[in-house]
């Protein structure tokens, strides 16, 4: 198993670490016994994100995956966040190896996570805006971690 | 930058006396053993010398005792598989092992499952060690083998194998172990120890890959794996690997030769480290201090994950490996952490440093150094860790 030299470059100079003091949302996802966690916050004026920030427990993947996909949000409007998906961070970071694709998939759900929080202080339901995730059942299911 | 090969358990370099002693086998003398001509038959005395030299580093009473394999995985599926489907005729279908084996013995008793062996799998208990109480009570009147690892290759804890031995001589029961971990770091001696069969493999004391062999003590008839012709007196086929074989018998006698005097210099410095890197908050060494391969360090730090912290110590010029997850390719942690009663999520943040001869003071501070710099950068921006601090504060 190698990682990308792009994956290499997050994991080893992560953009964006670290916490929003006053963030308008707040998205956590995964769990410790699985060994990820992601923790996205999110800054939002009007319809743009203009800060994003990211704690993550996890492996190379799951710190590189976090790392690019603040970097696909951050700056844009709160409609393109809703389109990430985790084949487009996959993408970006030219690709992962097969058991780490779940990295992707909890990046993807991580900031739809905070955007939903978002939401629900703005006391508008995050279901009709952001739905189910963009990811089939098979990609999510996690093989082994149960 | 300094380099520091911290995975000697994994593989070890290649040994240059062992090396030179290979190459003829490699160059002038290729002929296959098992041919009558010149070159042929200065193979087949190079195996033979070879044989003849582990027998007596491992306490063997014959060189016939003795079979070449591919190596440790061959050697672990050939004992288990080939002593069960033998004793299956006498109606003896059941084997015990311990919960923390190597897969090569794992995998294999899971396949033998589905032959219809049934299986009792020991504890290791939190210090890593198989009880030999618990060996005595599960042994039953259908037990066709016991396989208990010598050494255990994350954590290195080194098993009662003596007393498993015992045991299972006086109950007549076949015993086997894997001491791929152990050779050359501990005293291992098959008529002292009453083992029955005994997995080697030359890579993991400085000699070449693909090569091992299996100990297995006269009287007892394994059926056969690999079938074919007549090599290793009808036991196992194919062509021996002559310059492995030489290799493997020159790197043990190394290994053995020098073992003293390595564990006086590796011991103490490993357990600097582990002392120093004990005063990291929320840290643990797995695995009994004591019964322990000279080499082996096997610690956790709460609220990261193993991949994260090897990957820093490669940025680093540290290898090393996890018994995390992530890097075995499944996302599971180690079965060997899980069995000695970690918590999945203290188990994802081990780390295993392996250490040889090499091993320096210099060596060791620098990893006095680099380590905790690592685990507070990755605890910085780990939820996890806020989470653990959190619920500390709230008591």
């Amino acid at each position: 198993m190698a990682y990308s030299e792009k994956v290499m470059d997050h994991f080893a100079n992560p953009r964006n670490v670290g916490e929003i003091e006053d963030a308008d949302g707040i998205g956590e996802v995964g769990n410790s016994r699985c060994g990820d966690i992601m923790k996205m916050y999110i800054k939002v004026d009007g319809d743009t994100i203009t800060d994003c920030k990211f704690k993550t427990f996890g492996c190379g993947a799951a710190i590189a995956t976090s790392s690019m996909a603040t970097e696909m949000v951050k700056g844009k409007s709160i409609d393109n966040a809703l389109q990430l998906t985790n084949k487009a961070v996959m993408e970006a970071l030219d690709g992962l190896p097969p058991v780490k694709v779940h990295c992707s998939v909890l990046a993807e759900e991580a900031i739809k996570a905070a955007l939903s929080d978002y939401y629900e202080r703005k006391g508008i339901d995050p279901k009709l805006i952001i739905g189910a995730p963009s990811t089939s059942d098979d990609e999510r299911e996690d093989p082994t971690c149960n | 930058m300094r380099k520091i090969y911290a995975d000697n358990a994994a593989t070890t370099a290649l040994d240059p006396r062992v090396l030179e002693q290979m190459m003829p086998y490699l160059t002038t003398v290729y002929g296959n053993p098992s041919s009558l001509y010149r070159i042929g038959a200065q193979a087949k005395d190079a195996v033979e010398t070879a044989r003849e030299k582990i027998a007596s580093l491992i306490g063997a009473k014959s060189a016939s005792e003795i079979y070449f394999t591919s190596g440790g995985s061959e050697s672990d599926n050939w004992a288990i598989k080939g002593v069960a489907r033998a004793m299956k005729k006498r109606g003896k279908t059941h084997i015990i092992t311990s919960k923390f084996e190597h897969h090569a013995v794992l995998h294999t008793v899971h396949a033998l499952k589905k032959e219809g062996f049934t299986v009792t799998m020991l504890d290791v208990y939190e210090n890593g060690l198989v009880r030999p109480e618990d060996v005595a009570e599960a042994i039953r009147e259908d037990t066709a083998i016991v396989s208990v690892m010598y050494a255990n290759n994350e954590i290195g804890t080194i098993q009662p194998i003596a007393e498993i031995g015992a045991i299972c001589r006086q109950r007549g029961v076949i015993f086997h172990t894997d001491a791929v971990q152990a050779m050359g770091n501990t005293p291992i001696d098959v008529e002292q120890q009453q083992i029955d069969l005994l997995s080697m493999t030359a890579h993991k004391l400085h000699g070449p890959k693909g090569v091992g062999a299996l100990y297995i003590r006269k009287g007892i008839r394994p059926s056969i794996l690999i079938d074919g012709g007549a090599q290793e007196r009808g036991m196992r086929a194919g062509t021996e690997n002559v310059a492995g074989i030489v290799g493997f018998a020159a790197a043990l006698e190394l290994a053995i030769d020098g073992m003293q005097q390595r564990i006086d210099h590796v011991v103490p410095l490993r357990n600097r480290l582990i002392d120093g890197l004990l005063q990291i908050e929320r840290s643990r060494l797995n695995g009994d201090r004591d019964a322990r391969l000279p080499g082996n360090v096997n610690m956790c730090f709460e609220g990261i994950e193993g991949e994260s912290l090897l990957l820093r110590l490669d940025m680093n010029g540290v290898s090393a490996s996890s018994g995390s997850a992530c890097t075995s390719g499944s996302l599971d942690p180690s079965h060997v952490l899980l069995a000695i009663g970690l918590p999945h999520e203290v188990a994802h943040g081990s780390m295993r440093l392996s250490f040889s001869d090499d091993i320096s003071d210099e060596d060791i501070d620098y990893l006095l150094e680099l380590v905790p710099n690592i685990v507070t950068y990755l605890r910085n921006m780990s939820p996890l860790w806020e989470t653990i601090k959190k619920n500390e504060r709230n008591g």
